[in-house]
């Protein structure tokens, strides 16, 4: 449906999502430019946007301080582990739902989805006990896999939409040329939904590496990744929001670097479903 | 080798039953068409053969063995599905490769098996093309293909050419025929076009709510259809079926003329009636003339040209001897 719009409907709508847009990357850039600011300069009243004097200082203290890499390392290990092991896991189960479907299939997926409803510190207790019991607590392996029953829900959730989009014919094609079910699988249906797979790691990817709460919780040393870097800074000898930010800023670098690279992608992911 | 025996199948969905119980063989080399309207349970019928969908109950057999509860992939029969539904990411080659892939033929023969049918079915430039890259027809050639390098016990055809234009339809129709009797292998195919059964048949089954109404060979169907159903689905155009006063001089509820063996003339026959739509196609004419006492117009076929005109009154006179009369039961009445 083409619909003509006046020129000035069309500036006036462009600022709009500009002015949105801004708003809502605004506390990231804050905290890019306080990353160069002095520790005066960044609780000065009125702040300056610009105009200070940029300085390095701040990434020299953190780097000396801690070992940025470590936690880099063990946020890419968590992130990347509980999201691979969460599609190998979650696209058998969509294809389930997606081509098997029974009376109760649109249940258990709302159900699934439910879990994600819960609030997060109501089930920290048992869990936390658990990791103690096992003797997990801090370790990596246990937050790789605790994440991955976390995004479980989204990770199914996506690849089912996107399952949906693929005609059946084409796996009963697979089955009449003498496929089984994993060849049906591996060779046929994860080619074909390579597009929906891919966005769905990059999402839950972004996901598990922002995810804070269980990685604050469950790791002290040797497990925690960079949301526990970030929060060190939140020192008890006061505030430092230069450096906080600095922290800040190594922190999300990756993800950002990795979000600006795949937005197609991450686009196509999140909207997939809604346009043909 | 390829007999194929249903037993008393039925099938339901849910309360629904699609196909009461049903009793058919398909002898070996046969090339049996399923015909009928749209939602008479033709698909659904070759999808229980291909193991696609699961009897309600029943039992199939292929050769005298039972695969009534064997997978598809292991019943040995291939299909060509009406989407075509070749492997997007995959090119030629390697979708008609699929199949022995999956068997685990050894990659030697492989080639020279994907070579031959491409040769056959004037692939060979497009080996490496993927699906998206080819014609409507050439991904039907390449579905061709793909069952082919199979050497199934029968191959399954769903509508395979009803997503083609007119014109490639009648090219493909004749290319399987000759594939049949280049392979005599098994053929069963579903269809909704009555003339692709008739051209293509050695055996036609017609459907109607997933009852068979009538089975045999075109000519049979077209000479003696059993009942009024298969007398108004068989023959292009459709029969004339006339009921009332006119039926009854010939002792029957219903009769049924088919256009082709009514003879026309401007001044004398049993009938007479005003032309209203004349269609000139150049090799005949069909004229739709209005009869006073009948309910619906009648079709009349002409061969060659014939000059009559919109609102001209002709006459016309039934052959009686290829006049088909039917019962207050719909049945035929010999």
């Amino acid at each position: 449906m083409a619909r003509a719009a006046s020129t000035g409907a069309k500036i006036g709508w462009s600022a709009l999502a500009w002015a949105i847009g801004l708003l809502i990357f605004f506390p990231i850039l804050w905290t890019i430019l306080t990353s160069f600011k002095t520790e005066a300069e960044a609780i000065a009243s009125p702040p300056s946007l610009f105009a200070f004097d940029w300085t390095l200082e701040n990434y020299g203290v953190v780097q000396e301080r801690s070992n940025y890499v470590r936690f880099l390392w063990n946020s890419v290990i968590i992130a990347g582990g509980s999201t691979l092991l969460g599609i190998v896991i979650a696209v058998p189960a969509a294809w389930a739902m997606a081509f098997q479907p029974t009376k109760r299939t649109k249940d258990i997926l709302l159900w699934m989805l439910s879990t994600k409803m819960l609030p997060a510190v109501g089930v920290l207790y048992p869990i936390y006990l658990i990791c103690i019991q096992l003797g997990v607590l801090d370790s990596k392996a246990a937050l790789v896999f605790i994440l991955m029953l976390i995004n479980l829900p989204i990770i199914v959730w996506m690849l089912y939409t996107y399952f949906r989009e693929i005609p059946g014919e084409i796996l009963e094609a697979a089955r009449m040329d003498g496929a089984s079910l994993r060849s049906e699988i591996l060779y046929v249906l994860t080619p074909m939904a390579v597009p929906g797979i891919a966005s769905t790691i990059l999402l839950n990817f972004i996901l598990a590496w922002n995810e804070a709460f269980w990685t604050l919780n469950l790791t002290a040393v040797n497990a925690a990744p960079l949301t526990a870097f970030i929060a060190s800074y939140s020192s008890p000898e006061g505030l430092f929001f230069a450096k906080l930010s600095a922290a800040s800023t190594m922190a999300i670098a990756p993800i950002l670097i990795l979000g600006w690279f795949s937005q197609k992608q991450l686009v196509r992911g999140l909207t997939f479903g809604a346009v043909k | 080798m390829g007999r194929i025996t249903l037993n008393n199948i039925t099938k339901s969905f849910g309360d629904v039953q699609v196909i009461p119980p049903l009793d058919l063989t398909i002898e070996d080399g046969e090339f049996t068409v399923f015909v009928g309207p749209s939602g008479c349970g033709k698909s659904t019928l070759l999808r229980l053969i291909a193991g696609l969908e699961d009897m309600t109950s029943g039992h199939m057999e292929i050769d005298g063995r039972d695969v009534t509860d064997v997978p598809p992939a292991k019943r040995g029969l291939a299909m060509v599905f009406q989407s075509y539904a070749l492997y997007p990411h995959m090119s030629v080659r390697k979708n008609i490769a699929f199949p022995m892939r999956m068997a685990g033929v050894d990659q030697a023969e492989q080639d020279a098996k994907i070579e031959k049918a491409a040769a056959a079915l004037n692939l060979i430039d497009y080996l490496d093309r993927r699906p998206g890259q080819l014609s409507g027809g050439q991904r039907q050639r390449v579905a061709i293909g793909r069952a082919i390098v199979r050497e199934p016990a029968a191959f399954l055809f769903d509508e395979p050419l009803s997503n083609l234009d007119a014109a490639l339809r009648v090219g493909m129709r004749l290319e399987i025929s000759e594939l049949h009797e280049r392979l005599e292998t098994t053929m069963i195919y579903v269809t909704h076009d009555q003339v692709e059964a008739m051209t293509m048949a050695d055996k036609i089954v017609v459907l109607r709510a997933g009852v068979i109404e009538q089975v045999g060979s075109p000519l049979e169907l077209y000479r003696e259809p059993r009942n009024l159903f298969v007398a108004g689905f068989i023959g292009s155009p459709r029969m004339n079926l006339i009921e009332g006063p006119e039926a009854a001089k010939h002792g029957a509820t219903h009769i049924g003329i088919r256009p082709e063996h009514i003879a026309v003339s401007p001044d004398a026959g049993e009938w007479a009636g005003k032309v209203g739509v004349a269609e000139h196609l150049g090799s005949d004419t069909f004229f739709h003339v209005h009869v006073n006492d009948f309910a619906e117009p009648l079709t009349v076929r002409a061969p060659g040209e014939v000059s009559f005109r919109s609102g001209d009154t002709i006459h016309m006179t039934p052959d009686i001897a290829r006049m088909h009369r039917f019962g207050r039961d719909g049945l035929r009445i010999a």
